[in-house]
């Protein structure tokens, strides 16, 4: 097929695809020219990890017009207002509100939605006056932001401090059982009142949402604010991701005739590829796409250049660990199971970030110098490949191992790592059990925890959400508003997602 | 020797008190209720060895001449309990405190206590003693779940480590309590009261069983001896659990489970007597 026809045929099966919605068949309509124009070049030999499925651009395409991930500086705009869309600083709750949700629909990212919409607790807890009033406005605004940004990877943070507005927020959530929007505490323990973080733990098992991130460490993970955009992406605020480049440590594995092999051959040359091929497209998106030279964001300094990085993201550590245990004679030896096997994954991973942080790139100043390691959670089409360090669906140990083990892990993911917990419906009546587990989690190195009931509708997939009622709906070929639901249904057919152990608490 | 015979242990549990704990059931208990859905925690083995040919996997032996368990060859498929003529599990540990205690050092720092049931834990009170103030020394809470049917007043030891008891009152009437656990109710009476006044009591639990129990009777009485302490703003939770037929004996298995309603009017008692925390379950 030559590139004429097959750009005839993916334009028409989108064009004709009842189960997409208008605005799902325009984004899908706009990324076929990224696919076929190359307006950078991959660095030598990058095509050959390519098509082995060592290294993944996922999707991002050759001409990309705005970063990957942007975290948009909130505190200036509520403060200064914007002068692009012409809109004045907000005096009251009614007005910050209108005034975000005008500045969020002209938020890029990947998706074409915002994918950080800032703390917004702290954003609009200085405009409550009343109120009744303000928690009939924020379930309003809620609605609005499930209703218009038809994509979960839009994310909120509230905490680590506990206030009205972040009551509010919480409360509605609860009753509305939106995908849209993620949420997160930033939690610290030593700021976090108990009885807040209770009730976050009650939201999360009722609709998957907030998760806990672990503030104390997080909150020096850059110069500045850090943000939770996307899935549990840690960002700096004002800045954001260039892009995203994965390397598949189970593929890699299996480019390898042994452990040595994979540590001194295999992972410098996929680590050497993976950053040059990031360092070609950041120079592009600085110097050619759009972006930077003339976007208002980048412009009226919600945005600076050098508050962004670029994420090196990281699948499969369990397969490529038990892959090798197989090559080096000692089959069904496993991560997660055994010291020895954990052992050889603190191996590759402290290899894996020597090499990565060796690797100098002038694109990445905030984040030392280097690409930032991240615990990628999957594509809808990988088959047998886990999230970034989990323990696989179905190979579960018990819940205080896992959470130990999730804690040893976690550190070498400085741009996000998380793990998801199912758990039995009687752990609702006591939702301060879950809280002890995550004060114990944190405790022992774990970054990221996120839960759900095993009766919950909205489910933390791999680390975006999705209703299990809009999944069945796809599933019968019926449109459904929320985008990412497609990559929902692919990951519970591909990754076994319902199929996680669920806890019993 | 203060060893235990312990029936199970749950690493995490967030149904045996606030937060997240570590739940110790030890075996045996001097209550004989006919509506206990666990009755194999009720007696202790004799070694009559009539579950070791059941046993499927080879898990339960006789070794000179007693029953022995092994709880790595298990399948839990109780087969043991169904042969057992007496309401006995042979699926226990016996457990050294020092031996419980590394178990649950291994727990933290994920939980924040540690609540010990039976059977009748008060039973084996100096390795519940031992366990509690090992407890302590890790920083942990300490609870524990009692028939009542023990002396707490007279155990000058106990309590200092205890932070509170969750008591069953199953009945108040005494010849309708006798008639259902085969003892007198008089030292749970006492100490519903003695426990209040400590501040040792930390819920206070009954079974409704319709038909069966007087429960109203059971659940005002109980009401009438705390609304003081609710008055005066102790934190006593009162916790009403329906009756289900589940895993107990011949005798209760068609007894029905009492309705939404009837709970809803129990619950309204203990509100009305000033309860700030009425949980039906």
């Amino acid at each position: 097929m030559n590139i004429e026809q097959e750009i005839t045929q993916s334009t028409l099966r989108i064009v004709g695809d009842t189960s997409l919605t208008h605005e799902q068949a325009m984004m899908n309509l706009s990324k076929i020219p990224g696919q076929f124009v190359y307006g950078f070049l991959p660095p030598q030999g990058y095509g050959r990890l390519l098509n082995q499925g060592v290294l993944s651009d996922l999707g991002e395409g050759y001409a990309p017009i705005c970063p990957r991930y942007i975290l948009p500086d909130y505190d200036l705009f509520l403060k200064k207002g914007c002068s692009f869309l012409r809109i004045d600083p907000p005096k009251d709750l009614f007005e910050a509100i209108e005034a975000l949700k005008m500045f969020y629909r002209h938020i890029p990212s990947i998706t074409n939605f915002p994918v950080y919409l800032g703390r917004l607790d702290r954003m609009l807890e200085p405009f409550i006056r009343d109120e009744a009033e303000a928690r009939r406005l924020i379930r309003h605004f809620m609605i609005f932001l499930d209703r218009t940004i038809s994509d979960s990877y839009a994310h909120a943070n509230i905490g680590p401090e506990a206030t009205l507005a972040g009551e509010i927020i919480l409360d509605c959530d609860y009753e509305l059982q939106n995908a849209t929007p993620s949420i997160t505490l930033l939690y610290d323990p030593a700021i976090t009142p108990d009885a807040f973080a209770a009730r976050c733990a009650r939201n999360d098992l009722a609709c998957a949402k907030p998760s806990f991130a672990n503030d104390a460490v997080y909150k020096n993970a850059y110069a500045g604010e850090y943000g939770i955009a996307s899935c549990y992406n840690v960002l700096p605020v004002g800045g954001g991701a260039f892009t995203l480049a994965r390397l598949n440590l189970k593929a890699a594995a299996e480019q390898a005739q042994s452990t040595e092999d994979l540590l001194e051959r295999v992972l410098p040359e996929a680590v050497a590829l993976n950053c040059a091929f990031m360092d070609e497209k950041i120079k592009f998106l600085i110097e050619k796409s759009l972006f930077f030279r003339s976007n208002f964001l980048a412009q009226e300094g919600f945005l600076h250049l050098d508050r962004f990085t670029g994420m090196f993201g990281v699948v499969g550590l369990a397969e490529c660990v038990n892959h090798l245990e197989t090559l080096e004679g000692r089959a069904g030896v496993l991560y997660g199971h055994s010291g020895a096997a954990d052992s050889l994954a603190h191996r590759v991973m402290t290899r894996l970030t020597e090499l990565v942080h060796a690797y100098q790139s002038p694109y990445c100043a905030v984040s030392g110098g280097h690409y930032s390691l991240h615990a990628q959670v999957g594509l809808d089409i990988d088959i047998g490949v886990s999230s970034g360090a989990r323990i696989p669906i179905g190979d579960e140990i018990e819940l205080y191992a896992h959470l130990r083990h999730a804690g040893q892990f976690h550190p070498y993911f400085h741009s996000g790592v998380g793990d998801i917990f199912p758990f039995e419906v009687t752990a609702k009546r006591n939702p301060e059990s879950m809280v002890d587990l995550i004060k114990g989690a944190f405790s022992v190195g774990m970054r990221y925890f996120s839960a759900y009931a095993s009766d919950a509708d909205v489910i933390r997939i791999t680390g975006y959400l999705v209703k299990k009622s809009d999944i069945e709906k796809l599933a019968r070929g019926e449109a459904v508003q929320q985008d990412n639901v497609i990559w929902g249904l692919g990951e519970v057919q591909n990754s076994h997602i319902l199929d996680r152990k669920v806890r019993s608490l | 020797m203060i060893a235990a015979l312990v029936n199970r242990i749950l690493p995490f549990s967030s149904v045996d008190g606030p937060g997240n704990r570590t739940v110790f059931f030890l075996q045996g208990c001097n209550f004989n209720c006919g509506y206990c859905h666990n009755p194999e925690t009720i007696h202790v083995c004799n070694n009559c060895g009539a579950c070791v040919s059941a046993c499927p996997t080879g898990a339960i032996r006789l070794v000179e001449g007693k029953v022995t368990y092994q709880r790595s060859v298990c399948c839990a498929c109780d087969a043991c309990l169904r042969a057992c003529p007496r309401d006995a599990s042979p699926k226990v540990d016996v457990m050294q405190p020092e031996q419980a205690l590394g178990i649950l050092s291994g727990n933290l720092p994920f939980i924040r206590g540690i609540t010990v049931s039976g059977g009748e834990c008060t039973l084996q009170r100096d390795f519940v003693l031992a366990l509690f103030r090992g407890a302590k020394h890790m920083g942990l809470g300490t609870l524990l779940d009692s028939n009542g049917n023990y002396d707490f007043e007279q155990d000058e030891e106990l309590l200092p480590v205890c932070d509170g008891v969750m008591l069953d009152v199953k009945c108040a009437d005494p010849d309708a309590h006798r008639t259902l656990t085969g003892q007198s109710n008089e030292l749970v009476l006492k100490n519903l009261a003695f426990l209040a006044s400590v501040g040792k009591l930390e819920e206070v639990r009954t079974v409704v069983v319709p038909g069966v129990l007087p429960n109203e009777d059971t659940v005002r009485q109980v009401c009438a001896g705390l609304a003081p302490y609710w008055a005066a703003g102790a934190p006593i939770g009162y916790k009403l659990i329906r009756f289900r037929p589940l895993g107990v004996r011949e005798g209760f298995r068609s007894v029905p489970v009492p309705n939404d309603e009837s709970m809803e009017h129990l619950r309204g008692i203990a509100l009305q007597a000033g309860c700030a925390n009425v949980s039906i379950l």
